[in-house]
């Protein structure tokens, strides 16, 4: 998918984590990540991100990402959706994408 | 035979005892009608503190019965540190977030020791990161009881903000506007401190009563303008939740106490403070009417279900030492069977009798818990102080039935783990940990354990539950500490139980 717009998902709450993709003029991905349990999970969650994004096919796109301790499913969930926002794409298969 | 004041001065003399020198040689100030009655009434704290003697170097001390509301320390703090003094420790009974600004203090150099039950906010997370040069010393409720009387702790002036007093120092937290209730831990300090000076917004005509703080522990008493506000006692540590998972873990918990086989009759309990917690005084209260159990007595932080069991009559008394809310200070106000008891008379382990050696079931809540049952309340799973050692292992280790309610995970943090990073209660002393997702009891507690599968309560193990936690959070990666030791947690008879280690920056 190929990031068009700003798409954003998640929230704020405690054990969620908000997602915003936003395009880059670049072919790469600039991921700021900010979590209150980034000591113990930031390489998983970053893995998480980029695995996600890989499978979705973005190779450029700027991911702000602020992490309220979510689980891996719900990070990897919530990029998926902010992906397919920020696509504009409308054909949605959550954690359908190879 | 005719007074011969020679013989009385020979003899004194010879028997080296002091010699009769006038009524007022030793009382100076009843020779002053001014004196005699207004001589602790100081307009000033910065006067006080001068007729206090305090020196660099000297140890102050405060209570936190204010909690978040506390306006004493950082009023204090500053006016010490505005007339110039240094290297002092600073021992409150507990630190909470309203306090964060005492670091500045630290820095420049106004502060340089501290005893505390806990830290938590931007200060706890300072010292963590290595911004003092002695470590911080982390006592239990009891424990601090314990380290004044060996004299490790030892008190130059103790600033005891309450509720009213009158000019010669009679004091209490529950009677004024800015109640209070308890003053548990203000009753050691005024047992203990060299100088005491008590602050109040409140003076009333002489004499002042109930008198948690009794004129002649009181040396000073200073109008002003806050000590406190009331409204913020219960924000923190102990609220009532509404979480639906604070709930379900209190239901369970309550079911835990009703089939543990310590739910009878004459039994006691103490249920703290925390979400959970307070729901279950709730929940267990309902299983009390409806069998018609009555407890012989309370104790501990004291919230309003507690008291609403009092009022009920299911509860025959309240031993207070911490009011957590205002329903409970009022309810020590204006009812008899609610008492107020030192710090010493609640938990300390070398009380000659301390309420906790009569407890028969405690509610705890935790940070950590692992597999060894060990307890962690002082340090977030990130490594930094944010929490407090209270009453925890005085009680856990004294009471019949210790229960911790934790969470499987808070946020995406484990609860239950291999090894908890820092260990204030030991695990021996730990019964049973309710989780969200199963019930572990303790292996040293098999009879327990059949009592609460018999009666079809979901047990599981504490291995089962860690890995549970792990298969749903991943594993974390491990908190990177250095050498330098930020804090030392001593146990309740003072040994020293565990140390915090700086986090690697």
């Amino acid at each position: 998918m190929k990031v068009i717009q700003k798409g954003m998902a998640g929230t704020l709450e405690s054990s969620d984590v908000l997602v915003v993709v936003s395009p880059n003029d670049a072919d790469d991905i600039k991921l700021s990540l900010q979590s209150k349990v980034e000591k113990q999970y930031g390489n998983a969650i970053r893995k998480a991100i980029s695995e996600t994004l890989a499978k979705c096919g973005v190779t450029g796109a700027k991911v702000d990402v602020r992490d309220q301790g979510a689980l891996d499913c719900v990070i990897r969930a919530r990029v998926e959706a902010a992906v397919y926002r920020a696509a504009d794409e409308k054909n949605v298969k959550f954690g359908g994408q190879s | 035979m005719s007074y011969d004041k020679k013989r009385a001065q020979d003899y004194a003399a010879q028997h080296n005892l002091p010699e009769f020198e006038g009524v007022y040689a030793k009382s100076p100030q009843l020779a002053n009608t001014n004196q005699k009655y207004h001589r602790k009434l100081i307009p000033s704290l910065e006067e006080a503190i001068k007729a206090s003697g305090l020196k660099d170097g000297d140890t102050v001390s405060f209570h936190h019965a204010f909690r978040e509301g506390d306006k004493v320390v950082m009023q204090v703090m500053k006016t010490i540190a505005e007339m110039g003094f240094k290297n002092l420790t600073i021992a409150p009974s507990s630190l909470l977030n309203c306090h964060d600004g005492l670091l500045e203090y630290i820095r420049s150099g106004v502060i340089t020791k501290i005893f505390t039950s806990g830290l938590r906010g931007e200060l706890g997370e300072a010292i963590s990161n290595g911004v003092m040069d002695t470590p911080v010393q982390i006592h239990s409720h009891g424990g601090r009881v314990h380290l004044l009387q060996t004299g490790e702790l030892s008190i130059d002036v103790a600033f005891l903000g309450v509720a009213s007093a009158d000019e010669f120092g009679n004091a209490n937290g529950s009677h004024g506007a800015l109640s209070c209730g308890s003053l548990g831990y203000a009753k050691v300090d005024a047992q203990f401190a060299r100088y005491v000076v008590v602050l109040t917004q409140e003076l009333i005509d002489y004499p002042n009563y109930p008198t948690s703080l009794s004129q002649d522990q009181v040396d000073a008493v200073v109008t002003v303008d806050e000590v406190g506000d009331p409204s913020l006692i219960s924000v923190g540590a102990a609220r009532l939740t509404k979480n639906p998972r604070d709930l379900m873990l209190a239901r369970i918990a309550a079911s835990v106490i009703e089939n543990s086989g310590f739910f009878k009759s004459n039994f006691s309990l103490q249920t703290g403070s925390g979400g959970a917690a307070t729901a279950t005084t709730i929940f267990l209260g309902e299983k009390m009417v409806e069998k018609n159990i009555k407890a012989s007595f309370a104790l501990g932080g004291i919230t309003g279900p507690i008291v609403d069991l009092l009022n009920k009559g299911m509860i025959e008394a309240i031993a207070d030492v911490q009011s957590f809310d205002t329903v409970a200070a009022h309810s020590l106000r204006d009812n008899t069977a609610h008492t107020e008891i030192s710090a010493n008379e609640y938990a300390n382990a070398t009380s000659k009798g301390a309420f906790v050696d009569r407890v028969d079931v405690v509610l705890l809540s935790a940070l950590e818990v692992d597999t060894d049952f060990n307890v962690n309340v002082l340090t977030g799973s990130d490594g930094i102080m944010r929490g407090a050692s209270g009453g925890h292992c005085d009680v856990a280790a004294a009471a019949n039935l210790t229960v911790i309610v934790t969470p499987l995970l808070r946020a995406r943090m484990p609860c239950i783990v291999d090894s908890v990073n820092t260990v204030v209660t030991p695990g021996q002393t730990i019964d049973v940990v309710v989780t969200d997702h199963g019930i572990a009891v303790n292996p040293n507690n098999p009879d327990l354990e059949k009592r609460l599968r018999d009666a079809k309560l979901p047990v599981t193990t504490i291995e089962e539950l860690r890995d549970l936690a792990i298969a749903r959070a991943g594993k974390p990666d491990p908190i990177a500490y250095t050498d330098k030791v930020v804090a030392v947690v001593r146990y309740r008879d003072g040994s020293v139980m565990d140390v915090v280690r700086q986090v690697t920056p």
